[in-house]
């Protein structure tokens, strides 16, 4: 008996176009895509238990402590401020411009492209807090001093390079942080006025 | 007029599809807190995904309130939990990473914006304990 050649028929594909649109949709809606963003910061390393106090005693020139209380209220160096005035203030101390000598003091330093530099990189920004700051102070404090950093390193670099510090190569990005370096320590909070 | 010959569309898709599977992550954890994240405008983004870890802390959402009360707490997770886990957890993320990659651990604190200090220096704490020294403060960019 011969047997009959039987065409197998062709599945119709025509709508995996669509079932692939729809898984497409799915995954669309259903992952973010978006990158978290946030200030970073390096935490001091913990201090050894057997080890009592071993508190780095900071010439007091060289210390700019910015004080936040349970109302939220900042107060600068001793006098209270706004927070608005608090990026100048910060710019003013970790610059020191004028060789003020309440201000950090400055040495010389060997910088890569800027040869020997005066900078004050002694300076360091301590930020105290009560247990009853709200965060989004802290926060708001934190930004200011990131700001602060951020346009003094920029300055410098569109005076060296011509450029934003962002868009700096690394080589050159190092440089700049040598002469700026973030110093800002967070301190253990003091409990004054909780609730 | 020639029709469009469309037999490779679903190929084009398919590759799309799995271009967005690659580049994009689910949302691994369900949110049990509150969460509303600060303002600030010196953001910077966070590198590799698979390098953070993320603590969240928050007022526990209304249907956990009964158990859990009305302060703020730390999920981690899934779960609600004490600032005393946080070293274990640390801990078991850090252990679950390359070797190479763990130096560059990063913790992001996404915490809600009335938060009180105190419970986020004691996480502080607990991250300077667990050698998690890399952290973020999350927030969102703030409009102007």
């Amino acid at each position: 008996m011969a047997r009959k050649k039987r065409k197998v028929p062709g599945v119709n594909a025509s709508s995996s176009a669509d079932i692939a649109f729809m898984l497409l949709l799915f995954f669309l809606m259903t992952s973010s895509m978006d990158t978290d963003k946030g200030l970073p910061r390096r935490l001091p390393p913990p201090v050894p238990k057997d080890q009592k106090n071993n508190d780095v005693e900071i010439n007091k020139r060289n210390l700019l402590v910015v004080l936040i209380n349970s109302q939220n209220q900042i107060s600068c160096g001793g006098e209270p401020i706004d927070i608005s005035q608090l990026k100048d203030k910060a710019k003013e101390f970790i610059d020191n411009p004028y060789n003020d000598a309440n201000k950090p003091e400055k040495e010389e330093k060997e910088v890569e492209f800027f040869g020997k530099v005066m900078c004050a990189s002694k300076g360091v920004i301590s930020i105290q807090n009560d247990r009853g700051t709200q965060y989004q102070a802290y926060i708001s404090v934190q930004n200011e001093l990131a700001r602060a950093y951020n346009e003094l390193r920029d300055e410098i670099s569109r005076e060296k390079f011509g450029k934003a510090f962002a868009d700096l190569e690394d080589a050159q990005q190092k440089a700049v942080q040598e002469i700026y370096p973030q110093k800002i320590s967070e301190a253990e909070p003091k409990n004054y006025g909780e609730k | 007029m020639p029709e469009l010959n469309t037999s490779s569309l679903p190929d084009l898709v398919f590759a799309f599809l799995f271009f967005i599977m690659m580049v994009t992550s689910m949302r691994e954890v369900s949110l049990m807190v509150q969460f509303r994240a600060p303002q600030a405008t010196e953001l910077q983004k966070l590198e590799k995904k698979s390098l953070v870890t993320f603590i969240y802390i928050g007022v526990p959402n209304r249907e956990y309130q009964a158990k859990m009360g009305t302060e703020a707490r730390v999920q981690l997770n899934d779960k609600i939990e004490e600032v005393s886990a946080i070293q274990d957890y640390i801990a078991q993320e850090k252990s679950s990473m390359n070797e190479e990659d763990q130096p560059y651990m990063t913790v992001s604190i996404k915490a809600d914006r009335d938060t009180k200090m105190g419970l986020i220096t004691d996480v502080k704490q607990a991250l300077r304990e667990a050698y998690a020294l890399k952290i973020s403060y999350s927030a969102t960019p703030a409009v102007n």
